[in-house]
């Protein structure tokens, strides 16, 4: 009876009392995070559109990314050249994933692409780690990190300043899609591969630009996540956080990967600040996948999933 | 093989639905099995059987009830850690409450309440597929090992949330415990590992394995020519977890001794899917194949260096290994998609015809 309460009754009464400030700040915290999970999403849908590859990898990629970074900023390179230079690695990592992986992997079935993607999953972490070494790293990009008063709520400068770039990307990236040929060329694979190959798009170089694209938003994802927490192993499963969301926004949807980042980013803050003292805490880890499973059983596609539609 | 099948007719129906119709084949096996349970507990010392053996063939039990639910009924699962865990502390809980409960049954019965979890966690099964039901999964994964972490009930509200199995003996012989000796152990591993390939085997190539093959191969299409898709599924799903709960029961019992949630995470799930695959989905021999491989490796990849007289710093080496293991995995997959199953498979067929070429 008292844990009922304390479930159904106590976290509403909180929020009304909490009202506007707090909540708004838990609200926004929560969106603030929701933009990272979105980030990582993106990557997994970029590719899973373009070649149907249910990328496991995106994790490693982000730790892979961060690590390079850090390990490069360490041998004295500014910022902005291991940025560059990160991105340029990250590219050639692409060129070698097709080149050495992918390409033998044609017409294999989804479960096998996917087993080879954990497969480098392994790969990246001990590669990674092999080069630059498994302490935590501490990132520093130079970005303040003080507290910051909007309208009565307080924030984090870093957190706000990351999360407007990380939309500028976003929006970025939907031009790109939208507008540049490259980004029809994408669209078109992603949409049929075989009538995409008939009317002239080399595959293999769209293949190579989408895990690129998805290398980029990684480096991106890894420095934002890096700086907040450092740069370790764990880096590498948030790619598990990213997960729910895909299913919450549909494995082919860039506005689903985006929408769902922030639904999940936000129902997991309010459930872990209202919800989680009564079941004992902690429940970050599960509840966006709990949230994105209840949304399941009412769309099965997700939320901007393409209709499936099964023929015999 | 080495060796022909001519002469041996078959004269009744269950000679020819035979599991081994070949003569020679039942004389190989029967000599794999007699091996397994003579020899190696003579000649194996403690820590091949206790590093080596006992693990391997707890995992080879996973791997065929996951072999089971996406080998033959096409139902991708990455919670396979998640329902051992259900197995190992259900199986604690039972041999603690009624200590005067004989261990066996308890490994059985951990391996039900497992099947009754997989159930729930199988209903998503009906409305999604493929990679959205993998991730639905996943929620079974961390749900149920955060509660077994939160929930002091599950370890007896110790202070270390460590669950340790307590000795039980049968019929006078000491099964699981600190003075349990590892030959027991793994006596009683090899029994239900044998066994339950056994049903496995029996189950897939029946009725119900059928029906599961048809789900697997077009569900929409088995659904018209009569399969009922809920019950075969949600089917697959308890049979499939009730081989993954008696497994955990005995990696607690038998090979761990204590254990904590730990033992039972994401990896796990990822190291036992990585079995089937490479071992060859939809197929038991594969799951015991694959187990055995990917259980191997990385103790090979650990020994490799010193037997060639290299050395190399702990941390530098450890990561070595998981990056060679990755790429192993990678090129495995290249070269032979459908598994180490295909792979024997082949070289029987060779081996038949040896030394013609024809």
């Amino acid at each position: 009876m008292e844990f009922l309460e304390s479930v159904t009754i106590t976290p509403f009464v909180m929020i009304a009392q909490d009202f506007p400030v707090f909540f708004g700040e838990v609200v926004f915290n929560g969106l603030l995070t929701g933009v990272l999970y979105s980030l990582v999403a993106l990557g997994f849908v970029l590719i899973f559109k373009a070649s149907g590859v249910f990328n496991f990898a995106q994790g490693a990629m982000v730790l892979f990314a961060a690590l390079t970074l850090v390990g490069l900023m360490e041998l004295g390179l500014p910022v902005w050249l291991a940025f560059i230079v990160t991105m340029a690695a990250m590219v050639a990592l692409a060129y070698l994933v097709e080149l050495l992986v992918l390409r033998h992997l044609i017409n294999q079935p989804d479960i096998i692409l996917f087993m080879s993607t954990i497969g480098l999953t392994f790969f990246l972490e001990g590669f990674g780690e092999t080069l630059w070494g498994s302490n935590v790293k501490k990132l520093d990009i130079g970005i303040p990190d003080v507290p910051v008063d909007v309208a009565g709520m307080l924030f984090n400068s870093f957190d706000l300043i990351a999360a407007i770039a990380c939309a500028l990307l976003v929006t970025g990236l939907a031009f790109f899609f939208q507008y540049t040929p490259t980004g029809r060329a994408l669209r078109a694979v992603a949409d049929d591969h075989q009538a995409a190959l008939s009317v002239g798009i080399p595959l293999k170089k769209i293949w190579i630009i989408v895990w690129s694209v998805a290398g980029i938003v990684a480096l991106v994802a890894g420095i934002v996540w890096g700086a907040k927490s450092g740069v370790q192993f764990s880096l590498s499963l948030i790619a598990l956080k990213a997960l729910p969301v895909l299913i919450l926004g549909g494995f082919t949807s860039v506005p689903g990967a985006i929408v769902g980042g922030l639904i999940i980013g936000v129902g997991e803050k309010i459930a872990e600040v209202y919800w989680g003292p009564a079941v004992g805490g902690a429940i970050e880890n599960w509840f966006a996948y709990v949230l994105a499973l209840a949304f399941l059983f009412v769309r099965p596609q997700g939320l901007f999933g393409e209709r499936i539609i099964e023929r015999v | 093989m080495l060796y022909r099948e001519t002469g041996q007719f078959k004269t009744t129906y269950a000679a020819d639905q035979a599991i081994f119709p070949i003569f020679q084949d039942r004389v190989f096996l029967f000599a794999i099995i007699a091996f397994a349970y003579i020899v190696i507990p003579l000649i194996a010392s403690e820590y091949w059987l206790q590093a080596v053996l006992i693990p391997l063939l707890i995992f080879a039990i996973a791997a065929v009830g996951l072999n089971i639910l996406t080998g033959y009924a096409g139902q991708l699962s990455l919670g396979t850690g998640a329902f051992m865990a259900v197995g190992a502390y259900s199986a604690y809980k039972l041999a603690t409450g009624f200590p005067e409960l004989n261990i066996i049954v308890v490994f059985i019965l951990s391996g039900v309440s497992a099947a009754l979890i997989g159930i729930i966690f199988g209903l998503p099964s009906l409305r999604i597929k493929g990679f959205y039901l993998a991730v639905a999964t996943l929620a079974a994964q961390f749900f149920l090992i955060w509660m077994f972490n939160r929930v002091p009930w599950w370890y007896n509200y110790n202070s270390s949330g460590t669950i340790i199995a307590p000795p039980r003996e049968v019929a006078g012989v000491m099964l699981t415990g600190p003075t349990a000796t590892a030959e027991t152990r793994y006596l009683l591993v090899l029994t239900f590992c044998i066994l339950g390939g056994l049903l496995a085997k029996n189950l897939v190539r029946g009725r119900v394995g059928r029906h599961w093959m048809a789900i697997r191969d077009m569900d929409i299409a088995a659904e018209i020519i009569g399969i009922r898709l809920l019950p075969n599924k949600l089917l697959a799903f308890a049979i499939s977890s009730f081989y993954c709960g008696v497994a955990g029961a005995l990696l607690l019992f038998s090979y761990l001794g204590s254990a904590e949630t730990e033992a039972f995470d994401i990896f796990v799930s990822f190291e036992v899917l990585f079995m089937i695959i490479i071992g060859g989905l939809g197929s038991i021999l594969g799951a015991y194949l694959g187990a055995a491989f990917i259980w191997l490796l990385p103790i090979f990849l650990t020994n490799a260096p010193q037997l060639v007289g290299l050395s190399m710093p702990v941390d530098f080496q450890k990561h070595l290994e998981v990056m060679i293991f990755g790429s192993l995995i990678v090129v495995f997959l290249i070269f032979e998609p459908a598994g180490l199953a295909r792979l024997w498979q082949i070289g029987k067929e060779k081996l038949r015809r040896w030394p013609f070429p024809y």
